[in-house]
């Protein structure tokens, strides 16, 4: 088994609408910033995760996004995982 | 018979002693049931009722939908019982897939907390049937996540099959369609936003909530 670093990043799904990311769009051009577009706001999540490699880890994730960490109604995951680091 | 009416406490769940209570003066038995809790029989419906259940961490409803108790609300909703979730309630059906679509933060980004109007929009459901169809209620709302939101397709699914049981004359939230509450295919399961239990003494400043709390009563 190894264990590998994993980054879940949530955001809401295309089309769903982000009030929390209008709101800081709309705010921007008042600190002068006027080119800023398009802002989103998610969530990331980072763990550890023992597997046998890094697809098994994956998948596990994958499983884990679907059935607790996002709500597939609104929102959508990308998942990061590479092997840990040693500290 | 009196209706025996289960009210889950989860931790974090704050409006269970209103529905108890709300219960009690309309003629039914409202009882607290611990989350942990593994069966409800005995109880004729099952209320979900508001607050933030296990805080609300991750998603409202996300952790709660795993308590042991949940194992007893779908099958007491599988038997056809009531099965009621009022606001974080709402919010836990989704998160449970008992109820289609999703609660999300409210438009204006803002913490809502006042009377609003509903219109009654179906009266089959067991939280409806002792309404008058287009009958406007005034009720209190109090949600910061309370926008609905589905795919098209459960949209249209939901006005196909009259699911939609009542709408906000005036929407606060966004939500779409200005849905309010809605119901399962088997109509016994029925999730909303606004607090009927808050609305049954004229002392409360409405009555008008309890005319969905009898219907439960009366079908339980």
């Amino acid at each position: 088994m190894s264990v590998f670093d994993v980054l879940v990043e949530v955001q809401l799904r295309p089309g769903i609408a982000d009030p929390q990311g209008a709101t800081i769009e709309r705010s921007l051009p008042a600190l002068g910033f006027d080119s800023v577009h398009g802002v989103r706001v998610g969530k990331a999540m980072r763990f550890h995760i023992e597997a046998a490699d890094e697809a098994a880890a994956r998948g596990q994730v994958e499983e884990l996004c679907k059935r607790f960490l996002t709500n597939p109604v609104i929102e959508d995951s990308v998942v990061t995982v590479v092997p840990a680091v040693k500290r | 018979m009196t209706a025996r009416v289960g009210v889950v406490l989860f931790p974090g769940s704050n409006c269970e002693h209103d529905v108890v209570e709300a219960i009690g003066s309309l003629g039914g038995k409202g009882e607290i049931v611990w989350h942990g809790d593994t069966s409800l029989a005995g109880f004729d419906a099952v209320v979900l009722p508001g607050g933030f259940a296990h805080g609300d961490y991750l998603r409202p409803g996300a952790i709660a939908r795993f308590s042991p108790v949940m194992g007893a609300v779908r099958e007491l909703a599988a038997a056809g019982a009531p099965v009621i979730g009022i606001c974080n309630g709402f919010q836990v059906l989704t998160e449970a897939g008992l109820l289609p679509g999703a609660l999300q933060k409210n438009r204006a980004l803002k913490f809502l907390c006042r009377p609003v109007e509903l219109r009654v929009t179906s009266t089959d459901s067991v939280l409806t049937s002792e309404a008058e169809l287009g009958q406007v209620l005034t009720v209190p709302i109090n949600h910061f996540e309370g926008n609905y939101t589905c795919d098209e397709a459960t949209l249209a699914r939901l006005q196909g099959e009259d699911r939609v049981v009542l709408r906000y004359v005036d929407n606060p939230n966004g939500s779409v369609d200005d849905i309010a509450g809605i119901c399962n295919e088997g109509r016994n399961v029925v999730g909303l936003m606004p607090h009927p239990e808050r609305a049954v003494d004229g002392m409360l400043g409405s009555s008008d909530g309890a005319v969905l709390l009898r219907s439960l009563l009366d079908v339980a």
